[in-house]
Formats: C-alpha cells, sequence, structure tokens
C-alpha cells in the first residue's frame, strides 16, 4: 500500500510540474486570443493524445521526445518572441491602461468568421507536448514500481486539479490589460520555447528544470530594460506594432 | 483562386504569418542560434547560454529598428 501511495504521489508532483506548463500556454492564449479556438485546440490536443496512449500504451516510453521538444520548442519560440517584441512595444506605448477592464486602445479578442488558427495551433502543442510527457511520466513510474493503477491516478489526477486551477484563475487573467497579457504570454512561449528547444537539442542546462524560473527571471528583467528605454527613446511617438 | 491552390497558399501564408511574423530576422537568428548551439554540444562545450543571449540582442536589435521605422 505504501509502493502505491509512494507512485500515486510521486507521479501527481511529476505530472503536475507539466501539467501547470501546459494550463500556463492554454489560459494564456485563451485569455489573449480568445477561448473558443483554444479550447477546441486544446480539446483536440486531448484527442490525438488519447489515440496515441490508447494505440502505443506501454511502448509509449519508446517514443523519441527528444526532437519532438525540439520541434515544438524551436516553433514557440519564434513565436514567443513576436508576442514579447509587441507586447514591449504595447506596454511602452500605453502603460498599464485599461487594467481590470478593457484597453480603449486594444481591439477586441478575435471575432472572425471561422476558426482562430493561431490560438488553435498554440493550444494544441501545449496539450500535445506537454500531455505526452505527462504520459511518459506515468508509463514509467508505473512500470519502474510495478503500480500502473496509482501511476495513472496521479497523472490524471495532476492534470485535472492543475486544469481546474486554471479554469478558477482564468476569469482574474481576464482582467489583465491586453497589451500587458500579450507580454506576458509572450514572455512565457520564449521561457518554456527556449527551455524545450535546448533540451531538445540534447544539452542539459544547469539545475535542470530549476532554469525555467531563471530564464522567466531574465526574460522578464529583459522585459522591463526594454519598455524603460522605448520609452526614453520613443517619447510621443506610437510604435509601429 | 480554386480551392486546393488557395487552400495551399492560406496556409502557406499562416504558417509564415506565424513562424516568422513581422520580422524574420528573429526567426533566422533562433534557428542559427539553434544550429550553434548544437554544434557546441557536439564538441562538448557548454550550450545552454546562447539561446537567451540571442533571444535579448535580438529583441533590443528587433525593437530599435521598429522604432527607427515609426520615426
Amino acid at each position: 500500500m505504501t509502493g502505491l501511495w509512494a507512485v500515486l504521489l510521486t507521479t501527481f508532483l511529476a505530472s503536475a510540474v507539466e501539467a501547470i506548463e501546459m494550463v500556463t500556454i492554454v489560459v494564456g492564449v485563451g485569455a489573449t486570443r480568445g477561448w473558443r479556438s483554444t479550447l477546441i485546440g486544446a480539446a483536440s490536443g486531448f484527442g490525438v493524445l488519447a489515440v496515441v496512449v490508447i494505440v502505443l500504451g506501454a511502448a509509449l516510453s519508446r517514443v523519441p521526445i527528444g526532437p519532438l521538444r525540439l520541434v515544438v520548442g524551436a516553433l514557440l519560440l519564434t513565436f514567443g518572441l513576436q508576442w514579447f517584441r509587441k507586447g514591449i512595444m504595447r506596454v511602452a506605448a500605453r502603460g498599464l491602461a485599461g487594467i481590470g477592464g478593457q484597453d480603449p486602445h486594444e481591439a477586441a479578442e478575435w471575432t472572425g468568421p471561422g476558426m482562430d488558427w493561431t490560438a488553435w495551433f498554440l493550444a494544441f502543442k501545449g496539450v500535445v507536448l506537454e500531455g505526452l510527457e505527462v504520459a511518459f511520466i506515468v508509463v514509467t513510474f508505473g512500470a519502474g514500481a510495478n503500480h500502473f493503477l496509482g501511476a495513472v491516478v496521479g497523472g490524471v489526477g495532476a492534470v485535472v486539479v492543475v486544469g481546474g486551477l486554471g479554469l478558477i484563475l482564468h476569469r482574474s487573467v481576464r482582467r489583465i490589460p491586453r497589451s500587458l497579457l500579450q507580454l506576458i504570454v509572450g514572455i512565457l512561449l520564449s521561457t518554456f520555447g527556449s527551455f524545450w528547444a535546448i533540451e531538445g537539442l540534447g544539452i542539459e542546462w544547469p539545475g535542470g528544470d530549476a532554469a525555467i524560473p531563471g530564464l522567466l527571471v531574465l526574460y522578464v528583467v529583459t522585459a522591463a530594460t526594454y519598455i524603460t528605454l522605448e520609452r526614453n527613446r520613443a517619447l510621443g511617438l506610437r510604435p509601429a506594432a | 483562386m480554386r480551392p486546393p491552390l488557395s487552400w495551399i497558399v492560406g496556409i502557406a501564408r499562416f504558417l509564415y504569418d506565424f513562424i516568422v511574423g513581422d520580422d524574420w530576422t528573429m526567426a533566422a537568428a533562433v534557428a542559427v542560434g539553434l544550429i550553434l548551439s548544437a554544434v557546441l554540444n557536439v564538441n562538448h562545450l557548454a550550450a545552454w547560454w546562447l539561446i537567451p543571449v540571442i533571444v535579448v540582442v535580438m529583441l533590443g536589435i528587433s525593437l530599435k529598428r521598429a522604432s527607427r521605422k515609426a520615426r
């Protein structure tokens, strides 16, 4: 019984780390681009994930995660940098206008007739990659300790608990001005993108996963510095966003 | 444009806007940075620092270029 609880708790905690990354991307993209396409993208990701898990089962641990991390990381980084840059320019030009409500300078979220494929794609990628990592953790821990049930409950429980927290917090996220939100999501995507792309190349980060907060601090300091420089440089000028 | 061709053009345009965006030099710098990181790693040299440095430097260059254009 002790072994079962140990596997359940370990799998829960390890999966929660991955689930936080997944939910951060989905909530950030949803709040910035709109929820409909983001949730469809996340649901599509879970659908693909379910098929992969059912088809591969225990053979999942043999799927090469490195190349997947490299591709997803590089895409997230290049996309995240666009929002990082635009977020800096917009926050430098408008400050925190609209905090707690709608920024009068910002257009509303995506209201186009069809799907917002950018939101769909970002949510889909986040769910597939992080979901696969949760599945790897479940398979590895479950096989290692010979307690598959405990590992599955731990992994699924982590995704449900962290997803529930994201659901509770998404209303607070909506109160953040869109310019600032774009900057925050740009920083987060660049952080995870940098981390995964380098990991995907087989390069180890100093401190392992602890490098993520380090990258986050570096990019936040970079944003604050460039916002100050932009304000001084382009005083009275609107940036070309 | 008829459907098959317009879909291909649409998908290509979406992928370009999505991946490259407003400033192609940042996407190019990320690609070069990843190649250089791989080369450093193959030669057993520390490579984790290169991408964060490229992010910080390229953002500065891109922002400077954008504000020069705005003037």
